[in-house]
């Protein structure tokens, strides 16, 4: 049997599907449930990661550190790891506070072709000797060949794992092959993959990372998760151990929580719904979901040809502001064309 | 005319290089730490005399009036404790924030005795005359937002290495000319091909809502809107102001450059540098 290390996000990137407003009543609750079932990681904060909450990307209900704080206080076993993106947040206003609040795991994201902006952060938790990840999120707009050369830079400046992100939900299981065994192969650190479910490939893509040696796997409960939802835990767990892998998380527990989140944490399990085949096929942003609804709603336009548009335009997570600019051009375009 | 030095030469520093250059300055040295570098080719090129002894280049050539720092937050603050020894000033392009701030539009008539004046970041530069504008229309604002989005191809690895001290900075210069504690500074490197311009949007919110007289901001913004043009010509309020559903206003900006250096898209590095060429005029 082969370890896999589950790392799961649904407090973090659960947080996308309801604006950002996870109570500290349910991160308790859920942490004593991951704590419990011995999952290894749990990943908490605004769906962006630290520092995110703004007007831009939506206000988070409770601060960082209460939310930090609240995690750290019910996890005795798991892992506290936060997501983290340089840009959105600093060493100073944001992860020097973090460090503070008790957390264990830092997983320093950048646009898959932009490692080099981590530089600052991970060298500076790799001296004070705390664990940091590299995560290259939107990782299907670019090669295999370029993925594996942003990993290394991340690698280079002292990351101890990189996890690829299927952030837009587009890649086929043949993809994930291709880019595991190219990374396992050139990079000397574990691996980790963060599946969305936009296509209905989240677990298959999730087994295969596993089999081509992705350590480290991703998965929320019932895929509470931005979009069409992230890998769900309750079937990647199952899933997994029947391929010979092994987890340490108690099944049974799990199992049970994805009927109780129901009542406190997860309001409407994920499907992936036309707005996120959409965005999927696009290569576009899971959490573009929400604002491309309301931008073609307020401009009375089609989302299909807004979320056409917003593909070419190859938006990336930071840029919500364009998605109102876009939907408005496009209504003058459509007005011009009716006059 | 002044003596001027240009320290560093990355993206910012070649593409100054060339602007002061079109604007027929004579005597500039163009100083750098790499005889390979893309800028001190180009310096080379238009006839310009270059170093690649760095900072050590003034400790024999003293005769500067004034030093634009190009290099980044950290090894300015070393350069200015030694080019303050030998009495050149220093406009500094990094976002170190060791000098006095500057925006010309807002208080360049007030910078002409200080010997270290700090250019913000390019997204300060962007925004600040715009929350300056309304600010003075309606002080009570009890938050604001500045998100920049820049192409990737323009920031260059100082400006990578310094996205903590572009926000840092950026959120004290907001502090400072609109007295607002509560802020955020957002940075997004976009790759996208063909790459896309500079562009800032600003959320302001408000402590009162109906207090806020729309019609002053408006001919606020637009009257500095034509100010800032003067120096940045490729200035554009591309969103003007809007209140939206939440009581949030809301404009967005954007700078193409002239394609001095990189292509129009790098507005970033020419509403900077416009601004510092414009701060030196008033020294």
């Amino acid at each position: 049997m082969s370890k896999i290390i589950i790392s799961d996000p649904s407090l973090r990137d659960g947080n996308h599907s309801v604006k950002h407003q996870i109570t500290l009543n349910s991160i308790e609750k859920y942490c004593k449930f991951a704590d419990d079932a011995k999952i290894p990681i749990v990943e908490v904060g605004h769906g962006n990661g630290l520092g995110a909450s703004s007007l831009l990307i939506g206000k988070s209900l409770h601060s960082d550190s209460d939310v930090l704080r609240t995690a750290r206080n019910n996890l005795k076993h798991s892992k506290l790891s936060v997501h983290s993106i340089p840009g959105i947040s600093t060493l100073d206003n944001n992860i020097k506070p973090a460090i503070d609040c008790g957390v264990d795991i830092f997983r320093i994201a950048t646009h898959c072709t932009e490692a080099t902006l981590s530089k600052t952060h991970i060298e500076h938790l790799k001296n004070k000797d705390i664990q940091v990840h590299g995560v290259l999120m939107m990782s299907a707009l670019i090669t295999a060949e370029e993925l594996k050369n942003q990993a290394f830079i991340m690698e280079e400046y002292g990351a101890e794992a990189v996890i690829i992100m299927d952030s837009t939900g587009t890649y086929m299981p043949s993809d994930i092959k291709e880019r595991i065994q190219l990374l396992i192969d050139n990079l000397s650190i574990p691996i980790g993959f963060h599946g969305h479910n936009n296509l209905g490939l989240s677990v298959a893509n999730s087994l295969i990372a596993a089999e081509y040696g992705a350590l480290i796997i991703d998965a929320c409960i019932c895929g509470f998760g931005a979009g069409a939802g992230n890998t769900p835990l309750e079937l990647i767990i199952p899933v997994l151990e029947k391929n010979n892998f092994e987890t340490g998380i108690d099944f049974n527990k799990v199992i049970k929580e994805a009927e109780n989140v129901l009542d406190y944490l997860v309001p409407q399990i994920p499907v992936a719904n036309p707005v996120n085949i959409l965005t999927g096929l696009n290569k576009l942003f899971s959490g573009f979901e929400k604002p491309i609804i309301k931008a073609s709603k307020l401009y009375n336009i089609e989302y299909s040809s807004l979320i056409f548009e917003l593909g070419n335009r190859k938006l990336v997570a930071g840029q919500e502001d364009l998605i109102l600019e876009i939907a408005q051009n496009l209504k003058k375009k459509n007005d011009n064309s009716k006059k | 005319m002044k003596r001027i030095a240009i320290l560093g030469t990355g993206n910012i520093g070649t593409d100054l290089l060339i602007k002061l250059h079109k604007l027929s300055y004579e005597n500039i040295a163009f100083i750098g730490r790499r005889e390979d570098s893309e800028g001190i080719q180009k310096a080379k090129s238009l006839g310009i005399q270059t170093s690649t002894d760095g900072i050590n280049f003034f400790s024999s050539n003293k005769n500067f009036d004034v030093v634009f720092d190009c290099t980044n937050a950290f090894d300015a603050i070393h350069h200015y404790k030694i080019l303050k020894k030998l009495d050149i000033k220093v406009i500094d392009l990094t976002p170190a924030k060791i000098g006095e701030i500057c925006v010309p539009c807002i208080n360049g008539k007030d910078i002409n005795d200080i010997d270290n004046i700090n250019m913000i970041t390019c997204g300060g530069q962007a925004s600040l005359p715009m929350i300056d504008a309304i600010s003075k229309s309606n002080s009570d604002i009890s938050y604001i937002e500045v998100i920049s989005q820049i192409a990737s191809k323009s920031a260059g690895m100082s400006t990578r290495i310094n996205v903590d001290n572009y926000i840092s900075t950026t959120e004290y210069a907001i502090y400072k000319f609109s007295n607002t504690e509560n802020c955020k500074v957002i940075l997004n490197i976009n790759p996208a091909e063909p790459c896309v311009y500079m562009q800032t949007t600003i959320f302001i919110k408000f402590k009162n809502i109906d207090q806020v007289s729309f019609e002053d901001i408006m001919c606020n913004v637009y009257k500095r809107l034509k100010e800032i043009k003067e120096y940045v010509p490729y200035y554009e309020l591309v969103m003007p102001p809007m209140i939206n559903e939440n009581d949030i206003l809301m404009l967005s900006v954007k700078v193409k450059g002239s394609g001095d250096y990189l292509p129009v898209y790098a507005g970033n590095l020419d509403i900077i540098n416009c601004a510092a060429i414009k701060a030196l005029d008033y020294l």
